[in-house]
């Protein structure tokens, strides 16, 4: 029995050390929003952050996620949506399938933890999810759009 | 929180409502559809189409799949405009097919593929929409005793102007169920559509913002196992054994089952409590397989197969005019040339799965579907039950792309689930193995000849298409005296075959033939988004440009030529040459390319750089769309983005290649998928014409490719005639 820390919460897993955490957050925790694309890092529907820091995780073991990590998934992102990058793209209406969208979504809000004013350069180099029903202009709207979102938030805040 | 809290799940199969509690919140999720079969005391609905709540909620029933494409949220614009209810209120619930079979097909169709969603089904949901107006403004006028005629509806009020009384939908909508359907209904002219032709947000995006959406994927169930599969990796081959000794004391195994069903699949799947360690234990068993006839099988002999198509004597005609010999013998310049395009999987996001429960009367199935009854006949058929006693639900699909209509994973789960009857069982398919058991698009290439008068004239063109076809392998009774008309989709003759009149070649040519050799190799064929336009558009349009450019002509101005008596095609392509720069003399490269199919009209100009290494950049695409009828021009637009990115995945990287029978491209490493840095910028204009109903979803793919390739060539001078172009230099 391992805990981790979940969307702000502790909670208590018992799986194989080798276990992926996106199996472990699947299927011993019930977090259903990250999705299972590729297995092999290589689509991104999987992204999870770690400490704010977007990562894929059908690759990272549940070993290698400490006690004190702080796991966030599409689940936790927002209480109620509201996430920057959610209202974003429930404003431009950027998903198709929607079955990558939670992932992209974590990779972009991630990217936006490190860089807020990240422009379409990092977008073209951080944001490398596969989407196949091709939602890619709209996601880079998207990105602009959450940025806008972020920094008027944080003015009403302020 | 512990374990098994996060696990609760409880579930009503009447109401089909699917809770689960997650991490902080529980959730009512997706999948809620009350039963809609009617019932005499319970009021259920006002038609098939319509429920309204009495709390305004208004429920509207959509027979369709929705895979991202939009359709769900087009339909019930359609139904919303002649029902005139609050849009606001407005939410959706997919019937099901058992439903359907129960009502006598009161909902139709609800296969979803060949952009038939909304042009296949647009006057039969607004009749259903109309007349449950009807009725509740009958209701309402009944229960104040005055005439329906004196009555109106708007915004899901209903007045009766004279007396000043109003009502709302939600507090007639019961007694609206029992007035006499009316026989008789006027739909709104689509100009002066308040509620469909607006760019509407979709109805289905706020849960898959937040992870709450229940894809099949994701379905979970009281005491459920889970499963991993392995087929036969040569199509054709057979498992001989496997050892589950190997695997039985690994954590969480229930059992290894062989999984040989009616599809032609054949192979062994492992049951666990969880997927992760059902798919650890497959990979960890022996198993043995007769690779069967096709073992030796290798892209070498697809290419001797195909190769030997483009010089055969015997092919089907898909279209023909003048004498195309006599024109070459009169020509004063022949130009000829050979194109390929190779095997592509459809490879959507979510891999196919599908979870099952089998008792010895009762078949029920959860899964994303573009075609739910032939789910639910897969049912039915693998299970042995009749299809009254099966029953399938459906889920938003995580892609579909042509893929989910096919019911192949159906049939695996419940022969898995008839293993373990009364167990439900979730079988999710490993990426790998969506790469390998694909339904492929079909791998053709094309032998191009045409010949110019001295003047530069467009005189004859023969173009042999050969290789294989999808109806021969999927659905052989759709051949007609063998040949396959689907074949010729986007250059077929108008009027040979009515069924394809929507992709009907829009460019007169004095003299003409198309034909096709028909050679199948042992790969199982599928529909794959926009079909056989993918290569036939490649094929032909870039060779017109090719013989624009042997005739020294400029590409839009030698195909105008062609278009005298095709006006809606010219309109689109000027559309997009004017607004995509097409002409000016600012040093860019660009190339054009134009198609009809799926009954809409459209065409790309496409602009590209390529730099000294031969670096790619697609700078700017300009599309332009005649669809007819518009009904959500934010969808539209959204669906052209798409068609870029999918259509150019196929033609920039896509390649399904085998080796020993065995497809070898088995995940995203070695089959890539356009990322957002390759897109190039895509200006949408919407043109619709009006009078008809075209497609959407896949016509706009047909054009993606041979743009770019045009563009490429106006950049290079080296004519690509071979995709993918990911391992080919583009410069000489």
């Amino acid at each position: 029995m391992k805990t981790l820390n979940v969307n702000g919460q502790p909670v208590k897993v018992d799986a194989q050390d080798s276990t992926p955490l996106l199996w472990v957050l699947r299927e011993h925790l019930g977090l259903t929003g990250t999705k299972y694309g590729c297995g092999i890092a290589q689509c991104g529907s999987c992204t999870v952050h770690l400490d704010g820091v977007a990562v894929r995780s059908c690759v990272m073991p549940l070993a290698a996620v400490s006690e004190t990590t702080k796991v966030t998934t599409i689940e936790g992102l927002s209480a109620d949506g509201s996430h920057p990058v959610q209202q974003a793209w429930a404003e431009l209406d950027v998903p198709q399938c929607g079955y990558c969208q939670p992932g992209m979504i974590m990779a972009v809000s991630g990217m936006l933890n490190a860089s807020p004013d990240a422009d379409d350069a990092q977008i073209d180099s951080q944001i490398t999810n596969i989407c196949r029903c091709g939602t890619f202009q709209r996601v880079r709207e998207g990105v602009h759009l959450a940025k806008e979102v972020a920094k008027k938030s944080k003015g009403e805040t302020a | 929180m512990s374990e098994s809290m996060n696990k609760a799940m409880t579930v009503s199969r009447r109401g089909f409502l699917v809770t689960t509690s997650t991490l902080g919140a529980g959730l009512a999720l997706g999948m809620t559809t009350r039963p809609t079969v009617a019932s005499a005391s319970a009021y259920d609905e006002v038609n098939a189409w319509v429920h309204i709540a009495s709390d305004e909620t208004v429920t509207i029933r959509i027979a369709r799949s929705e895979m991202g494409q939009g359709t769900l949220t087009g339909l019930a614009q359609l139904v919303a405009e002649e029902l005139d209810c609050d849009w606001n209120k407005v939410t959706y619930e997919f019937p099901t097919p058992g439903q359907n079979v129960a009502r006598e097909r009161v909902w139709g169709d609800f296969s979803t593929g060949g952009s038939r969603g909304l042009r296949g089904s647009h006057q039969y949901v607004r009749e259903g929409g109309a007349a449950a107006k009807l009725m509740l403004v009958q209701a309402a006028a009944d229960a104040w005793n005055v005439p329906a005629a004196e009555c109106t509806a708007a915004e899901s009020i209903i007045s009766h102007a004279s007396s000043g009384r109003t009502t709302t939908y939600g507090k007639v909508a019961e007694a609206a169920a029992s007035v006499p359907v009316p026989t008789q209904v006027t739909l709104r002219d689509p100009a002066d559509w308040r509620v469909a032709g607006k760019p509407l947000k979709r109805l289905d995006t706020a849960d898959k913002l937040t992870g709450k959406l229940i894809y099949g994927a994701d379905i979970s169930l009281p005491n459920m196992l889970c499963a991993s599969i392995m087929d036969c990796p040569v199509m054709g081959g057979k498992l001989v054994s496997f050892d589950e000794s190997a695997i039985r004391k690994m954590p969480g195994v229930k059992g290894a089952v062989a999984v040989v069903t009616s599809q032609g699949t054949n192979g062994v799947a492992v049951v666990a409590d969880t997927w992760w360690q059902a798919h650890s234990a497959l990979k960890q068993l022996p198993i043995e397989w007769d690779r069967g006839p096709n073992a030796n099988f290798d892209d070498a002999a697809v290419t001797a197969l195909l190769e030997d198509g483009l010089v055969a004597d015997d092919a089907y005609v898909g279209n023909w005019g003048g004498d195309v010999e006599a024109a070459f013998g009169a020509s004063a310049t022949q130009v000829e040339a050979t194109y390929k395009v190779p095997s592509q999987n459809h490879a959507p996001m979510e891999p196919m799965n599908a979870t099952a429960v089998f008792t010895k009367d009762r078949c029920e199935v959860w899964c994303p579907t573009q075609n739910g009854e032939a789910a639910l006949a897969a049912a039915s058929e693998a299970s042995g039950l009749p299809l009254t006693q099966c029953e399938v639900y459906k889920t938003i699909l995580g892609g579909g792309f042509g893929r989910r209509g096919a019911g192949d994973y159906v049939h695996q789960v419940v022969e898995i689930a008839k293993v373990f009857p009364g167990t439900p069982i979730k079988l999710q398919w490993s990426r790998e193995e969506d790469q390998k058991h694909g339904f492929f698009h079909p791998t053709t290439m094309a032998k191009m000849r045409g010949s110019l008068d001295a003047e530069g004239n467009l005189t004859g063109l023969h173009m042999r298409i050969s290789g294989q076809s999808i109806l021969a392998g999927l659905m052989p009774h759709a051949l007609v005296e063998g040949a396959d008309y689907l074949q010729f989709q986007g250059v077929i003759k108008e009027g040979l075959n009515p069924s394809m009149d929507d992709h009907s070649i829009c460019y007169d040519i004095p003299n003409v033939l198309v034909d096709h050799a028909m050679r199948n190799p042992p790969i199982r064929p599928g529909f794959w988004r926009g079909v056989n336009v993918n290569q036939n558009t490649i094929y032909l349009e870039c060779f017109l440009e090719e013989m624009a450019h042997a005739a020294g002509r400029d590409a839009l101005e030698f195909r105008l030529a062609l278009m005298k008596n095709h006006p809606k095609s010219a309109a689109v392509l000027k559309a997009a040459a004017e607004q995509g720069g097409w002409g000016s003399n600012d040093g860019k490269a660009r190339g054009l390319a134009f198609l009809h199919s799926f009954g809409s009209y459209v065409a790309a100009c496409a602009e590209v750089s390529v730099d000294d290494d031969g670096k790619l950049s697609m700078d700017r695409i300009v599309a332009a769309t005649d669809c007819g009828t518009a009904v959500n021009p934010q969808q539209i637009e959204a669906q052209v983005q798409g068609s870029f990115v999918y259509g150019l995945s196929g033609a920039l990287y896509s390649e399904s290649t085998l080796a020993n029978g065995e497809f070898q491209e088995d995940n995203f490493h070695t089959y890539p998928s356009m990322k957002i840095a390759a897109m190039p910028k895509v200006e949408v204009i919407i043109m619709p014409s009006g009078g008809f109903f075209g497609g959407v979803g896949e016509p706009t793919i047909g054009v993606a490719a041979p743009a770019v390739l045009n563009a490429i060539f106006a950049a290079t001078g080296k004519r690509i005639r071979q995709l993918p172009l990911k391992d080919q230099s583009l410069r000489a």
